[in-house]
């Protein structure tokens, strides 16, 4: 089987690094060989797998020995849970630095010292919520992840969001071969949320891949610094990821999607009552005047 | 009298215009112009300081360029340091000839390059540590540096590094001056605004500096502004103004030291060479500190005692008579001078291309020898340039702002000029067409060319720029007359 490489796209705080790192652990169960890159400069997204605070990342690393070009692939590779291989790609803290760049460099890394081989069934990049700027969009360019996955939640700004992201799809698309693969639905347990991110990923012209119901026993795990796969292999969460997992193996479903305008969003969140209809009279209007 | 008419130099323009696809010739048009003396505002006839078209060629700079390279680098006594990766620095290393008195890496550090050298991880994690500990490590290694200038480069003012910050932090740990400047070389259409972000710098990190101190004044002290001393310009035009009477107390910023910049407040009058790089700070002087000031020209024996008297009717009857006899003294020298090359240049015609304050400065010291100057142009002006520039050259003349290379190559070939005056980019096209050139940034590893003594100096390289007989003997390969085929094929 050729690699299969997938970005995860989504808003702060969505779930993604969770989601992703169920995921993964529930593809490597299934005998799948995994590869995670973390890129975004908290270095959170292979917590879960290696059981660590937060893993030395290829950036980090590469400021204490000098440069990149000082690093060998072993010191940034971690092998974690179900045999994934975890890289990070680290930045700088908030408020100083280039943290695309930082991003940028430590994908070139990963490439040039061939991090790609064949034995690798899917890469899965798991990239900062906000895609600020070129950088968080590396992981898309050409040569680099063909499927994009968008997290969202039937929340206002997350469904905002996922439509941002695939407006950012779009313009990779057209120049190359990266393809929006899926809404995952990570639940927040808003009214017909299902319903919802159905309709907006039909409207968005891709599907729904997976519902993940909202379950405590994700937390559970996470505070053991495990996935629910490791954790609790019988728990029914467990399942849900597995059948994502067994959903994006055989995923044929690759679209350049159809992002929709705010006018259609906003439509779409009223028909399902999340927003109400809009009194025009109101806008621009102070307490004071409206009381009066 | 210029050889082409008014209808022809307007034809020439559009003919050249005609290669150009019809967004860029619109945009061409307005920067190309042919002089009419009774026009009032330049801007009546051009367009100026504006962003080049991509593809064509420019000669342009960058802001970095105007602050390290222009304003800041020649401050003999400060450690400038080229803060981002080290391209920028080391290519520009010493490339201006601003001469300086001093002992290299002892007390003054003018042709040496200092870097921070960014790297990757610079970019990524930032580089403010690194720029403390380049600092740091610049203090210990070069004590007797008078204070270090931080010279942005692009990446700084991507990532946001507050140089300001560790500025302030260091100044206060080494007890010295920095001074931050936020001359990153993607601001700004060309090197202009970085002469602009550099004399903001020195208004706000500079001049304060020594506003409650003591000063030993007399009522002849000047300022010597936009003055670089490529080639010792600055120190044979000083000669002058200390012959007459005056006291220079500061010479900005070649040859100069950070001491004589935070003096400058206590001058009586500012003397402005390069108006478009400095004249930012003199206008600064005025309103903070109600220093007058001037505008001189020191290139040429005319220019330079119009210029000598002109400074001198803000003194006393004792600097007037002073200019005078510096005038008197000089004139014998200068007529020999003349007598010895007037008769070889007369009727040269001569087409410019350079920045600053040249395009229109040096057209005298061509008159005083016979020539005339048919062309000419600026590659950072501004409008209030041009205003300066029209009175200054023939009816008729071509005027060209921002030339691109085609555009310059093209008048050249049409106006044909005994001797192009531009720079290092320009020269060798233009001799390989057999027309004799002077680089007229760097005097062509010559100079001085300021004051009387420079005169001489001019008149001389143009003497035998113009005149060598290399020109007759040479033919440029495409010139060369065709060989018979059949001889082709046996080669």
């Amino acid at each position: 089987m050729a690699l299969r490489q997938c970005a995860i796209y989504g808003k702060g705080g969505i779930g993604k690094s969770t989601t992703t790192q169920n995921l993964v652990a529930a593809l490597a169960e299934s005998g799948k060989k995994v590869m995670i890159v973390g890129c975004d400069p908290k270095a959170d997204s292979t917590r879960l797998i290696l059981h660590s605070k937060a893993q030395n990342s290829v950036m980090e690393l590469a400021a204490e020995a000098g440069s990149v070009e000082d690093l060998e692939l072993e010191d940034v590779l971690s092998v974690g849970y179900g045999g994934i291989k975890c890289v990070e790609s680290g930045g700088p803290e908030p408020g100083v630095g280039c943290a695309g760049r930082g991003v940028i460099t430590a994908i070139n890394f990963l490439e040039e010292e061939g991090a790609y081989d064949d034995e690798l069934d899917f890469v899965f990049y798991d990239v900062l919520g906000d895609v600020v700027c070129g950088g968080f969009a590396m992981p898309i360019r050409e040569n680099k992840a063909q499927e994009i996955y968008i997290v969202c939640s039937g929340e206002m700004m997350a469904m905002y969001a996922a439509n941002n992201i695939a407006k950012g799809i779009v313009k990779y698309a057209n120049s190359g071969s990266v393809r929006l693969a899926g809404l995952i639905c990570n639940s927040r347990q808003t009214d017909r949320e299902d319903e919802l991110i159905i309709a907006l990923a039909q409207k968005m012209g891709t599907q729904m891949i997976h519902f993940i119901p909202r379950a405590n026993s994700v937390q559970h795990a996470e505070i053991r610094r495990m996935t629910v796969i490791e954790y609790d292999p019988t728990n029914p969460q467990a399942d849900e990821y597995r059948q994502l997992a067994s959903k994006i193996v055989n995923n044929k479903n690759f679209v350049i999607p159809t992002p929709i305008t705010m006018d259609e969003l906003e439509e779409l969140l009223m028909e399902f009552g999340i927003m109400e209809v809009e009194d025009e009279s109101i806008i621009g209007k102070k307490a004071a005047e409206l009381a009066a | 009298m210029s050889a082409l008419t008014r209808e022809e130099t307007e034809a020439l323009i559009q003919e050249v215009l005609e290669v150009y696809p019809e967004k860029a010739r619109k945009d061409r048009a307005k920067h190309l112009a042919v002089n009419d003396q009774s026009i009032e505002q330049s801007k009546k006839c051009i367009t100026s300081n504006r962003k080049s078209l991509p593809g064509v060629m420019t000669i342009r700079g960058c802001a970095y360029a105007g602050s390290k390279g222009v304003v800041w680098g020649p401050i003999k006594d400060m450690i400038h340091i080229s803060h981002g990766p080290v391209g920028c620095g080391q290519y520009s290393r010493a490339g201006r000839r601003n001469y300086y008195v001093g002992t290299t890496g002892i007390n003054t550090f003018g042709t040496m390059n200092f870097t921070s050298d960014f790297q990757e991880k610079d970019i990524v994690f930032g580089g403010d540590k690194k720029l403390a500990k380049v600092m740091l490590e610049i203090e210990s290694l070069f004590p007797l540096n008078k204070g270090i200038s931080i010279q942005s480069e692009c990446p700084i003012g991507l990532i946001g590094d507050d140089i300001e910050a560790v500025a302030k932090k260091t100044a206060k740990e080494i007890n010295k001056p920095i001074v931050p400047v936020r001359c990153e070389g993607f601001r700004g259409v060309s090197q202009s605004l970085g002469h602009h972000i550099a004399n903001d710098a020195i208004r706000d990190w500079v001049l304060p500096r020594r506003d409650t101190q003591e000063f030993a004044s007399t009522p002849y002290d000047v300022a010597v502004i936009g003055d670089y001393n490529i080639g010792g310009d600055a120190w044979s035009s000083r000669i002058l103004l200390e012959e007459m009477g005056l006291r220079v107390i500061a010479q900005w910023s070649g040859d100069g030291t950070i001491a004589e910049m935070e003096m400058t407040p206590n001058a009586k009058l500012n003397l402005i060479h390069c108006y478009r790089s400095m004249n930012y700070i003199a206008r600064h002087m005025e309103e903070k500190y109600s220093i007058p000031w001037m505008e001189y020209n020191f290139f040429g024996p005319t220019k330079v005692a119009e210029s000598l008297r002109a400074i001198a009717a803000h003194f006393d009857d004792k600097i007037k008579e002073g200019a005078e006899r510096v005038i008197a003294k000089y004139q014998a020298m200068m007529d020999e001078v003349i007598a010895k090359y007037k008769p070889r240049l007369q009727g040269k015609r001569v087409m410019l291309y350079v920045g600053g304050l040249r395009p229109r400065h040096v057209i005298g010291a061509y008159e005083d020898l016979g020539m005339e100057v048919v062309g000419t142009g600026y590659e950072f002006g501004h409008n209030d340039d041009y205003d300066r520039t029209i009175k200054d050259m023939g009816n008729a003349t071509l005027i060209y702002d921002d030339v691109t290379g085609f555009e310059f190559e093209e008048f050249v070939k049409r106006v044909k000029p005994d001797l192009v005056g531009s720079g290092i980019k320009e020269k060798f096209i233009f001799q390989k067409m057999g027309v004799p050139f002077r680089q007229m940034h760097s005097w062509d590893y010559s100079g001085p060319y300021h004051g009387y003594d420079g005169f001489a100096i001019f008149a001389r390289d143009m003497d035998m720029t113009i005149n060598n007989p290399c020109w007759s003997k040479m033919t440029p390969p495409w010139l060369k007359p065709v060989a018979p085929e059949t001889e082709q094929k046996a080669a």
